[in-house]
C-alpha cells in the first residue's frame, strides 16, 4: 500500500463501534422529536423541537460531529467489507452458518439500504427545510416552519410509507447486531454484562424499530 | 453405513481443482472421521489412484494438525472437537458428506484438503512470544499470579492453532487465534512487559497477511474445538486500544 495512510483493522472497528454508537443516540433523539407528531395534532411541540434542533449552538455544532461520524462509519464499513470479501476469493460449496449473531451476516446490505434511505430523507426533510422550501405556522408561541405538516402529507403516500417502513425494519437488524458488536469492539466484554448488553440491545432495536414504524402508519391510517 | 463423500481434489497449489464423489460402504459409527478418510484412501491406493491428501498428526485432538469444513462446519457436526476425534456416529446412513479444505487467502490450498497455515507462524514470529534471559532456573510461585488470570490465560492457551476459527469466520479473520495468543500472555507478569509491543506487531502482522476484519459473528467462537471465548477479541481489542493511546511511536 506504500505511504497512503493505513489504519488498523482494530482501529477501524473502534472508528465505527464509537461512530454507530453515537448515531444510535441521535436516533434517541429523533425519534422522541418524531413522535410529538403523534401526540400532539396542532404540531406545535414538533415544530418547535425541530427548530431548536436546526438552530441551537450546541445541535448544531454536534450535528457536524454526527456528519463526520456517519461519513467514517460508511467508509470503514465499506473498506472492512471488501477486505472481509478478498479474505476468500475461494468460497464454500457448503455454506456454513454458526454465527451466534444472525444479523451480523448483513451488516452491509442493512448498512446500504439505511444509506440509501437517508439521501432520500435527506432530500425530503433536511435540504427542503435549509432552502426555506417550507411553509410556515404560527402558534401562540411564535412562528416556525411547519415540518410537521410536511411529514404528513409525506405519510400519505402509500409508497413512500412503505419504503420507509422497510427501511426502519433493516436499520432494526442492523442495529440489533450493532448495538452489542460496539460493546465488544470497544473492548467491553464481561461475563455478568454482556448476556445483559445483548438483551438491552435487542429490547432497543425492537422498541426504536416500532416506534418510527408507528408513526408512518398511524398517520396513513387515520 | 454406506456413504458418499464429495471431496475437494486439487492436484497442487497452482493446479485446478473440482469436487469429486466417492462411495464407501460398511463404515462403522465407531470409527473416527479420519479413519473413515484412510478406508477411502486405501481402497484408493489398491485401484492406483490417487489418495486424498489431509493434515493429520496426534489423532487425540492436542496438536491441531488436523482440519477439514465438513457439510460446512469446520472439524464437522460435533462442539468442542477436532477432526480426528470426531466419530462416524455423528452422520447417517446414505448421507453425502461434503469435505473442503479451509478457505482462506492466507491459507493457500497445497494439495486436496492440506492448506499451508503458515500464516499463523508468521504472526507469532511477530510477537508471540515472552524475551527471557536464559540462567538459572527461577523459584516455583516467585511471581505471584491471581488464580483468576491463571485460569484465563491457561484457557487461551488452550488454542492448538489449528485455523478453524478462520475457516468458520464469513471474513476469513484470524482474530480469536491472534487473541488467544495475545491474551495468553497480556494476563501474566511474565507477559505484560511486552504487551503494547506485542499486540500492535501481532495485528499488524495478521492484517498485512490479508486475513479479514472481525464483524463479531462470533463463528469463530461456536466452532472452535477448544472453545476459546470470544471474551478474548475483546481483550485484544482493549489491548490495543491501549497500546495505540499509550505507547510511544516508534
Ligand atoms: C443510523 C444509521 C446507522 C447506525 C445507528 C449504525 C450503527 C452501527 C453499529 C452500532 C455498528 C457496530 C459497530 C461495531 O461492530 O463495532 C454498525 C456496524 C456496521 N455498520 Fe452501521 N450504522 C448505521 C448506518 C450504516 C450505514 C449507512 C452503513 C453503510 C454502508 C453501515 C454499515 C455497517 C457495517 C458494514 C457494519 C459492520 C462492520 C463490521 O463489523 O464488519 N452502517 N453499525
Ligand atoms: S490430528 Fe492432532 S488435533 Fe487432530
Amino acid at each position: 500500500m506504500g505511504k497512503t495512510i493505513h489504519y488498523a483493522s482494530i482501529t477501524k472497528k473502534i472508528v465505527m463501534s464509537l461512530a454507530g454508537l453515537f448515531l444510535t443516540s441521535f436516533l434517541v433523539v429523533h425519534l422522541t422529536i418524531n413522535l410529538f407528531v403523534l401526540f400532539d395534532p396542532s404540531r406545535e411541540m414538533f415544530n418547535q423541537a425541530a427548530h431548536f434542533m436546526a438552530t441551537n449552538p450546541f445541535i448544531q455544532t454536534f450535528q457536524w460531529v454526527l456528519f463526520i461520524g456517519f461519513i467514517l462509519h460508511m467508509i470503514f464499513g465499506v473498506v472492512l467489507q471488501i477486505q472481509n470479501w478478498m479474505a476468500r476469493p475461494v468460497r464454500y460449496e457448503k455454506k456454513g452458518s454458526s454465527e451466534l449473531s444472525y444479523f451480523s451476516k448483513f451488516m452491509i446490505h442493512t448498512g446500504v439500504v439505511v444509506f440509501i434511505f437517508l439521501i432520500i430523507h435527506f432530500a425530503n426533510f433536511f435540504v427542503k427545510a435549509k432552502l426555506g422550501e417550507v411553509e410556515s405556522i404560527t402558534y401562540a408561541s411564535g412562528t416556525y416552519e411547519d415540518l410537521g405538516n410536511l411529514i404528513i402529507l409525506l405519510f400519505k403516500d402509500g409508497a413512500y410509507v412503505a419504503f420507509y417502513v422497510v427501511a426502519i425494519l433493516l436499520l432494526g437488524f442492523h442495529l440489533d447486531h450493532g448495538f452489542q458488536s460496539a460493546f465488544q469492539s470497544l473492548g467491553l466484554n464481561h461475563s455478568r454484562y454482556t448476556p445483559f448488553i445483548k438483551l438491552i440491545g435487542t429490547l432497543f432495536s425492537v422498541l426504536i424499530t416500532l416506534g418510527f414504524v408507528a408513526i408512518p402508519l398511524v398517520i396513513y391510517f387515520s | 453405513m454406506d456413504l458418499t463423500l464429495k471431496i475437494w481434489r486439487q492436484a497442487s497449489a497452482t493446479a485446478k481443482g473440482k469436487f469429486v464423489n466417492y462411495k464407501v460402504q460398511d463404515i462403522s459409527a465407531e470409527a473416527s472421521f479420519l479413519e473413515m478418510l484412510d478406508l477411502l484412501n486405501e481402497s484408493l491406493v489398491q485401484k492406483g489412484e490417487e489418495p486424498v491428501a489431509f493434515d493429520h498428526d496426534c489423532r487425540e485432538g492436542i496438536c491441531g494438525a488436523c482440519s477439514l469444513y465438513i457439510n460446512g462446519r469446520p472439524h464437522g457436526p460435533d462442539r468442542g472437537i477436532t477432526t480426528c476425534q470426531m466419530h462416524m456416529r455423528n452422520f447417517k446412513h446414505g448421507e453425502t458428506i461434503v469435505i473442503e479444505p479451509w478457505r482462506a487467502k492466507p491459507f493457500p490450498v497445497i494439495k486436496d484438503l492440506m492448506v499451508d497455515r503458515s500464516a499463523f507462524d508468521e504472526i507469532m514470529q511477530a510477537g508471540g512470544y515472552v524475551s527471557v534471559r536464559t540462567g538459572g532456573v527461577p523459584d516455583a510461585n516467585a511471581i505471584p499470579i491471581s488464580k483468576r488470570n491463571a485460569d484465563l490465560a491457561m484457557d487461551a492457551a488452550a488454542c492448538i492453532g489449528c485455523g478453524a476459527c478462520v475457516a468458520a469466520c464469513k471474513n476469513a479473520s484470524a482474530m480469536l487465534f491472534v487473541s488467544a495468543k495475545v491474551s495468553q500472555f497480556a494476563l501474566l507478569p511474565q507477559g505484560k512487559l511486552e504487551a503494547n509491543e506485542r499486540v500492535r506487531k501481532m495485528v499488524a502482522r495478521m492484517d498485512e497477511l490479508g486475513f479479514g476484519n472481525c464483524t463479531n459473528t462470533y463463528a469463530c467462537e461456536a466452532e472452535c474445538p477448544k472453545e476459546i471465548s470470544a471474551a478474548n477479541i475483546a481483550r485484544m481489542n482493549r489491548e490495543f486500544l491501549v497500546a495505540k493511546i499509550t505507547a510511544p511511536k516508534e
